[in-house]
């Protein structure tokens, strides 16, 4: 079997969420902020989206949390394994433009897709505020990162174990009533965006979020990704992945990502089962 | 040789027709009467010589057979398939005026089915010339270009967004029509000539625009894609699908398989696959293989249905049931859940523009179709990623490269080919764009 893209580096940052860099030369060069990969690990394999993370020479960051079988199976994978195919970058870029100060939320793994951002917005001379926002201090992740790259960094922990004790919704909240801010980007689980974008819609902030609905091919082509924005039909892989919060039917969003539960159920179960009969078990990223 | 019986295929993706055997292929070949002025050649738009490898297959010379097909088409197992032999040369042979035609089709499949047994033997190459040409996209088109192209003696990179080559080869056609391994296999000889082929590249993504343009010639040939939607309420449900996805899901990703394989594809018990063409029948003949009852709700009359004759006859002797004259109004649902279509009977009226009665809905002909899940099988359009990324790429309203009868967009060293240029159009359309546009490329790049 040929096996092109190689596990450079894998890492468990928090329960359940993992950080790997993966050698994918066409992906790296041409990667910029808001954009995705999807990669397949076998023949036998789905393909799934992740949001590309950041880059460094030929390879790219993915950060994820195991849910599913292909997640799990990923997980298991080390420095040296590869990975069958890797395609990307996919979606269009964030647009990026001097705006002013800038906002970029980052709940839970959606975290991940910070940098690329804020790098970007800083670039182009932004003042750039960040907030990321966990269920509790275990499970946040970057935070040395995006402090190192954010003008400003709040952080909010549903149970309090860190930061504000409270959603990311509040503190963003708080900094509306306070001062101008010009653009917002919120990056996390759809109920998670749902209800931040909630926040900026009175003040008439325009206000992007990244949306996450099940893909195959990611370029257009199944029509799998359709979601409706502004009641009109896009597909999340060329017409978004980031789009309008504001416009946003995120009830049909989350319908829609519940179509496979039951399947997603029972490959699990097969995968789990198998790991057991193979004494994988334990888990080697320490 | 012939069809499998129904209540056999409906239970596998194997193929339906088993082919002819060595015998049978003589004797069909034998009827040929060799014409002068062959109409048959006329009607194949990749210019077979179809008399002279009919010829040899009556001489028993299989080989020589199929050296003759590959002269012009290094795809002549999967034409031997897919093709619509019947409104091609199949339907301009004279024999057909009084009696049956000769079995183009199944004769051409015969053949390379033989070589591919006996062992292929490659065409030669022309000298190595040096120049580079991309082609974009490894469908019909990007592949019949491609072996013209690497042929001639140039150096030509295919790049496919896919983790698959084969395009609408791969992810479209059920394997029922098209085996997998028949498709690899041509594809194999393709790459045989040298072409290199780099997977999971999305031009405009993977690769930019100006490495793109940067080759000596550049072959669009991405393809239709974007499925369209019928603009009905109720299209966002869970349970409905763009028959795109659920080909691909299956044929692609092998989805019928899960959990063996990863990833998942509901089965509807009762499904409605709505449209006319080949690939609505594709859709429902799938959705039957995996156990469901099948309506195809078509706006026409049978006889207005742009698919071909053999899949439609197919269809409906594996159970597929047809509602024609039937428009969908609206799909219900309830918790994101499919319960039922919503359609309207029509009556056709005038010949509109393409010659097929214009359907009008019947007030008060309503009715609600029972079904779990609904596949949308109405055409796609061009797609649009790459194309529009281009600066100085012409495009029809449509979205899709205008081009000459040569395939030359607005961009001199720029050519486009099959769907990405036509519209929804056949492989064998496909691939007689692409052999017209890569002979342009050769006679630019002879030039220079």
């Amino acid at each position: 079997m040929k096996r092109l893209y190689k596990v450079e580096l894998a890492t468990k940052l928090a329960d359940r969420v993992y950080e790997y860099w993966i050698s994918a030369p066409q992906v790296a060069q041409h990667a910029r902020a808001g954009q995705f990969l999807i990669l397949r690990l076998h023949e036998k394999g789905e393909r799934i989206p992740l949001t590309i993370s950041a880059v460094r020479g030929d390879a790219v960051r993915v950060i994820f949390m195991t849910v599913g079988k292909t997640t799990q199976e990923l997980a298991t994978l080390r420095a040296g394994d590869s990975i069958m195919d890797v395609a990307g970058p996919l979606g269009k870029p964030s647009e990026i433009a001097s705006y002013g100060t800038c906002c970029v939320v980052g709940g839970g793994v959606g975290i991940a897709s910070m940098p690329l951002i804020v790098e970007e917005l800083k670039a182009a001379g932004n003042h750039v505020i960040g907030i990321i926002g966990a269920r509790s201090a275990d499970l946040l992740i970057l935070e040395d990162e995006l402090r190192g790259i954010c003008d400003e960094v709040y952080i909010t922990t549903d149970d309090g174990s860190k930061g504000v004790h409270g959603f990311a919704a509040d503190v963003l909240k708080k900094l509306l009533g306070e001062r101008t801010i010009d653009r917002v980007w919120i990056i996390g689980p759809a109920i998670m965006m749902k209800v931040t974008s909630g926040v900026t819609a009175p003040y008439g902030v325009k206000t992007y979020v990244s949306l996450n609905p099940i893909m195959v091919d990611g370029t257009g082509m199944c029509g799998s990704c359709r979601v409706t924005v502004g009641g009109e039909t896009k597909f999340a892989c060329v017409d978004g992945p980031e789009f309008d919060a504001h416009q946003v039917d995120f009830a049909e969003l989350m319908q829609r990502q519940r179509i496979y539960t039951g399947q997603e159920k029972v490959s699990l179960e097969r995968f789990a089962e198998h790991q057991c009969r193979c004494g994988e078990g334990g888990d080697h990223h320490g | 040789m012939g069809d499998r019986p129904a209540d056999i295929r409906i239970r596998d993706f194997e193929e339906v027709d088993t082919g002819l055997s060595p015998g049978e292929a003589i004797a069909e070949a034998e009827r040929c009467i060799q014409c002068k002025k062959p109409l048959c050649v006329t009607g194949c738009p990749v210019c077979i010589d179809i008399p002279a490898f009919i010829h040899k297959v009556a001489e028993g010379d299989f080989r020589g057979a199929a050296r003759a097909l590959k002269e012009q088409n290094m795809l002549p197992a999967i034409c031997g398939r897919v093709c619509p032999q019947e409104t091609q040369c199949e339907g301009a042979c004279v024999l057909g005026i009084k009696a049956t035609p000769i079995r183009i089709g199944a004769l051409e499949r015969f053949v390379a089915d033989w070589e591919r047994q006996d062992g292929v033997e490659l065409p030669k190459t022309a000298r190595p010339t040096g120049k580079r040409v991309a082609v974009v996209g490894s469908g019909p088109a990007g592949l019949t270009a491609a072996a013209d192209l690497a042929r001639a003696g140039h150096t030509v990179t295919i790049f496919e967004s896919l983790h698959e080559a084969g395009g609408v080869l791969t992810y479209g056609i059920p394997a029922f029509r098209l085996p997998e391994d028949v498709v690899r296999a041509e594809i194999d000889q393709v790459l045989d000539l040298g072409v290199r082929l780099k997977k999971n590249h999305l031009v405009g993504r993977s690769v930019s625009v100006d490495e793109l343009l940067g080759y000596d010639a550049v072959f669009l040939a991405t393809g239709a894609g974007l499925p369209a939607f019928m603009g009905i309420p109720g299209e966002n449900y869970n349970g409905v699908y763009s028959a795109n996805e659920f080909l691909t899901r299956v044929n692609l990703m092998h989805a019928d398989a899960f959990p063996e394989f990863d990833t998942p594809v509901l089965h509807g018990g009762r499904v409605a696959v709505i449209g006319g063409g080949n690939v609505a029948m594709d859709a429902a003949r799938v959705a039957r293989r995996m156990g469901a009852k099948v309506f195809l709700v078509y706006r026409r009359r049978e006889e207005d249905m742009p698919a071909r004759k053999a899949e439609v006859l197919h269809a409906k002797e594996e159970g597929i049931e047809f509602l024609t004259c039937t428009n969908p109004t609206r799909i219900l649902g309830e918790g994101g859940c499919v319960f039922g279509l919503e359609c309207v009977e029509m009556s056709l009226c005038d010949l509109d523009a393409s010659g097929r009665p214009s359907p009008e809905p019947i007030p008060g002909s309503e009715f609600t179709l029972d079904v779990d899940m609904v596949i949308q099988a109405i055409g796609t359009g061009p797609n649009p990623l790459l194309v529009s990324l281009i600066p100085g790429l012409e495009r029809a309203r449509r979205g899709n490269v205008i081009v000459d009868e040569n395939g030359r967009t607005s961009i001199p060293h720029v050519y486009a080919g099959g769907d990405i240029a036509t519209g929804a159009a056949t492989v064998i359309e496909a691939m007689g764009s692409a052999k017209r546009a890569a002979a342009a490329i050769n006679e630019m790049l002879s030039e220079e």
